[in-house]
């Protein structure tokens, strides 16, 4: 009886039949999260398709799953194939195209694995001359508090925003005060107090607090807009509330205290990765075809400048030309006016995966498809 | 038909496809031409004036052709002509494309005044039947011009609306302005606006320059000053300024001493430089005397200066000069156009050789598709000469590109098989998207700069080629799907035999095309790990590339583990034809991600109807074989 059930278990896994709706349903999968890009934008839609087992939709307040996810289709593939393979395993050279092919395609599933739970994106911005030792993150933020008292040294603790959404209250043994999250709004329009007589009254009370109203707005998705997250934060001495503050990333500089005699420093920021290398942005060109506005090319000279010191090297960053360097890929992203570059900083363990993985299968392909055609040429079906 | 019949076919038609090169008699004056050969620099790149006018005349009204108010037609270069030199003549002629009825409306148009009145009864019939149009959708610069204001302000309120909301109204608002604008901007390229003779204004301005430049400098440094001379030089000065700032139009050569060899100059630009230098530009001044004697009807004179001008600047930019000479035969050659039409009738002689005559309308067609792709070939090259590009640059190259691929595959088809099936799959997908690309050339110079995200030959000549090759072969699989439905369903002529070779090249074909749509999505996976740092963005334009893998691996797994036999290989493979035409263009409707080139509603309602033609094929597909013509006994 189990072992009756096994077996029907183990004729679906490694059927092509399997293969054919997994394949099926990957199509509608895909070609749904492409028209879900206009409302979610290209990252909502990665969250909510491919890096999620099953694809909720809201009904009312209800999230329901109503398709599978990425990991869903992605894993039952990977289980087909392995279990087709190892069920059907012989022998010979008539299967090697297929087995190279497949060989690749798990490979590839298993590298987008990777890259999606271990790729990390980051930008860093450059005026001409300018130097910076750490990259900001294009979607997370995070609270820094500075303890800014020794003008040669800051000492920061970085509390990542989740933290906050969360409501987790923080102690950490370089700061004299505990963080008590007392509201987080993940986007937000700062205005002043005076502008929006109306506005409710806020449980702030020091730095800018009383001075600001937070307006709750929509989150975005689009690829072009940032979500500016507000937090409000009491900090708590061992004789009590030293005040609630807001922090935002819409807020600009930072808001200045002083507490057990040293003086600190408040800002919700972009989330920062620091290198144990700086770069120095020597130069950026910029270039448009002439009597248009079309952009012909823009590149960035820098100079890396290692942790061990020395001159360090100078390198040509440029469309279609990006630095490696110790882990991490810098490309050409963007500018600003004349002078600034925008680099897109990139840190994937995985990356050389999909070269290996396409190759592999391309090549299974190509011996299988010829077979074929030999086949053909002999005159027999194939 | 006799055995000599498809040598004469292929003799006719190589004779129609080549008559565009030939001087027609009553055409332009050779001086026309040769104006229209004359460098200039627009958009980024160096072409002749005759491109500017044609892709002017494309994007403002669809068409290349030129009609005057008194019915004669003119060629683009004399349109041309008439709106750098003789605006009062151009404005008259009908150019401006309106199909809004609610834009008519705001110009003063109704069904009643757009009525075109014929003479002839038998045209009124014709007219009346739609076999030549009955009402005016074309108007003239003037008939548009007391709406100007109207058409601006309505336009101001379309314009912050994105692309993709805009209602049509909007978007008819927005084009006619645009439209208007890049006629306006053309017509003050070389003279200014109201100037009846520029030539003499030129002239005049350079005997007495001397005399005006001192006394505007005698003026800024406060001393008496002829108040008279310095205010005519002032006025001069301030209509240059208006010159180059109303086009973009840059017609003047760098001069001698200039090192950049892409520093040209607006007319306007130049003229500015007159103060400084202490003479009129000669470029100018050419152009200024052609426009005098354009306007005064000197056809000798005016031939006597395009030729020396013409002459100083292939001695200037030699290279240039040949490469914008290469483009106006190009032009005027119109390959794509005849390739079209070869295609087509390639089509009607494989059709035939199935109904009658199998052997000399088949060898016909094979003569036509040969034809057909020699020409297609001899464009794209001269596109990819003139580009210093790889073939596929943007979506009207892909269109072309497409054509030249499946037809290239369709020949070896036939050589195989030899049936007419391969000729006729050419002849539908090569005249398919050559109207497509001709559409697609609507929207302006098809030879654009590209932008620096896509600069680079290598990726373009591998990534894009690549890919369109897996489009290409993935249309044609579901092209010889669509003629098994034609045949099996409408005629009598799919046998058991016929049946199971196009089946087979179908096969074959998928197999193909799952190849190279794979192979080309993981080089756009390598470009832009290699550019942007990701393997894959899920951009839309990927995904559709990605949907198009997918299909195919999926009718090879459906074949493969029998869950499908003859009839259901042929259904999954038209289905492809949507999977792909979606891919294609469906991607840059979306309005997002880094391939969202080129945007037309126009072309939402094409794909819709064609999505729909595709299922209705494959539920023909569908009936029971009883009631096929071929298999009903």
């Amino acid at each position: 009886m189990f072992a009756e059930y096994l077996r029907q278990v183990r004729s679906v896994l490694v059927s092509l039949r399997l293969t054919v709706v997994l394949i099926a349903l990957s199509i509608v999968l895909v070609f749904w999260a492409t028209l879900d890009q206009v409302h979610l934008g290209v990252w909502g839609v990665q969250q909510k398709f491919f890096h999620s087992f099953f694809v909720y939709e809201g009904l009312g307040e209800l999230r329901i799953p109503v398709f599978p996810g990425g990991y869903m289709i992605g894993g039952l593939l990977l289980v087909n194939l392995l279990s087709a393979h190892t069920y059907r395993f012989r022998v010979g050279w008539r299967k090697a195209g297929i087995w190279i092919a497949h060989a690749g395609l798990i490979l590839l599933l298993l590298g987008e694995l990777a890259s999606g739970l271990l790729q990390r994106d980051y930008q860093m911005r450059l005026d001409e001359g300018e130097t910076r030792n750490y990259s900001e993150s294009n979607r997370r933020n995070e609270l820094a508090i500075t303890d800014v008292t020794d003008p040669k040294f800051d000492d920061v603790v970085a509390i990542p925003e989740s933290i906050l959404a969360r409501g987790t209250v923080l102690q950490n043994p370089k700061l004299p005060f505990r963080v008590v999250p007392k509201g987080y709004v993940p986007n937000s329009e700062i205005r002043m107090r005076s502008e929006v007589p109306n506005a409710p009254p806020s449980p702030a009370t020091a730095g800018m607090g009383p001075m600001v109203a937070v307006i709750p707005v929509e989150v975005t998705y689009k690829e072009d807009e940032r979500n500016l997250p507000a937090a409000f934060v009491e900090l708590v001495g061992p004789d009590g509330s030293l005040g609630t503050w807001v922090v935002s990333t819409g807020l600009g500089n930072p808001q200045r205290f002083e507490f057990a005699g040293r003086s600190w420093k408040l800002v919700m920021r972009p989330e920062r990765h620091y290198q144990p290398f700086s770069l120095t942005l020597e130069k950026f060109s910029h270039d448009i075809y002439p009597g248009t506005d079309i952009p012909k090319n823009f590149s960035s000279r820098v100079r890396i400048n290692p942790p061990e010191g020395g001159g360090g090297r100078e390198v040509l960053i440029y469309m279609n030309n990006p630095l490696r360097y110790a882990g991490l890929t810098f490309y050409q992203a963007s500018f600003e006016g004349d002078r600034t570059t925008i680099l897109q900083v990139v840190r994937n363990p995985s990356w050389l995966v999909p070269y290996v993985s396409c190759a592999a299968i391309a090549l299974g392909l190509v011996i299988q498809f010829l077979m074929h055609l030999a086949g053909f040429a002999r005159g027999r079906r194939p | 038909m006799t055995r000599r019949t498809p040598l004469y076919v292929l003799l006719i038609a190589v004779v129609c496809a080549f008559s565009g090169l030939l001087h027609r008699p009553g055409g332009p004056p050779p001086a026309v031409t040769a104006f229209g050969r004359l460098p200039v620099l627009s958009e980024g790149r160096m072409k002749p004036l005759d491109s500017v006018a044609r892709s002017t005349l494309l994007v403002i009204q669809g068409r290349q052709r030129v009609m005057t108010p008194d019915d004669r037609e003119i060629t683009p270069d004399e349109w041309l002509l008439d709106v750098v030199f003789l605006p009062e003549k151009a404005d008259t002629y009908r150019v401006f494309v309106v199909d809004n009825t609610d834009l008519l409306s705001l110009i003063g148009k109704n069904d009643e005044n757009l009525r075109i009145h014929y003479e002839k009864t038998s045209d009124q019939i014709a007219a009346l039947v739609g076999i030549i149009s009955s009402s005016q959708r074309r108007m003239s610069f003037n008939e548009i011009a007391p709406y100007l204001s109207q058409i601006e302000a309505q336009e101001k309120l379309a314009d912050p609306v994105l692309p993709q909301s805009r209602t049509r109204f909007q978007a008819a608002v927005v084009q006619l302005y645009g439209n208007l604008s890049h006629y306006l901007r053309l017509r003050r390229a070389l003279l200014p606006e109201g100037s009846k003779d520029f030539l003499g204004e030129l002239l005049r301005l350079r005997d007495s320059l001397s005399d005006g430049v001192a006394a505007v400098r005698a003026k800024e440094a406060g001393k008496p000053y002829d108040e008279a001379k310095a205010a005519a030089l002032i006025a001069e000065g301030q209509k240059f300024v208006g010159m180059a700032e109303s086009t973009d139009l840059l017609a003047i050569p760098p001069d001698d001493d200039e090192a950049d060899p892409s520093a040209w100059h607006s007319a306007g630009h130049a003229l500015l430089e007159t103060f400084g230098k202490g003479d009129v530009n000669p470029s100018v001044l050419a152009y200024a005397g052609m426009g005098y004697a354009w306007r005064q009807n000197q056809p000798a004179s005016f031939e006597h200066i395009v030729r020396l001008y013409g002459t100083s600047l292939e001695r200037r930019f030699e290279k240039q000069v040949r490469k914008t000479r290469i483009e106006t035969v190009f032009n005027a050659a119109e390959p794509f156009y005849a390739c079209m039409m070869v295609y087509l009738a390639a089509f009607l002689f494989a059709a035939l050789s199935w109904l009658k005559w199998p052997e000399p309308a088949r060898l016909s067609a094979l003569g036509l598709v040969g034809l057909g792709w020699v020409l297609a070939t001899a464009g794209i090259a001269t596109r990819m000469w003139l580009e210093g590009r790889p073939p596929v640059t943007n979506l009207y190259s892909s269109a072309l590109f497409i054509g030249w691929g499946s037809v290239a595959l369709c020949l070896v088809l036939e050589a195989t098989h030899r049936n007419a099936i391969g000729s006729a799959a050419a002849g539908m997908i090569g005249f398919a998207t050559l109207l497509i690309a001709h559409h697609l050339a609507l929207a302006g110079d098809t030879l654009e700069m590209m932008r620096a995200v896509l600069d680079s030959n290598f990726w373009l000549a591998t990534h894009v080629v690549v890919v369109v090759t897996g489009y290409a072969s993935t249309f044609l699989a579901g092209i010889l799907a669509v003629i098994y439905i034609l045949r099996g369903v409408f005629t009598r002529t799919l046998d058991k035999a016929t049946a199971d070779a196009l089946a087979r090249m179908v096969y074959g074909i998928v197999c193909f095309a799952t190849l190279f749509s794979f192979v080309g999505t993981a080089l756009g996976g390598i470009w832009a790990d290699q550019s942007w740092g990701r393997f894959w963005g899920w951009d839309p334009k990927e995904n559709g590339a990605l949907i198009i893998v997918l299909w195919n691996a999926l009718i090879l797994h459906a074949r493969w583990g029998g869950l499908v036999r003859q009839r259901g290989l042929i259904c999954l493979a038209i289905f492809g034809n949507i999977v792909t035409s979606w891919s294609w263009f469906g991607t840059n409707m979306l309005g997002i991600g880094l391939h969202s080139y080129g945007f037309t509603e126009a072309a939402f309602w094409w794909l819709a109807a064609f999505i729909v033609s595709q299922l209705a094929l494959i539920g023909i597909a569908n009936m029971p074989l009883e009631r096929w013509r071929s298999f009903r006994a």
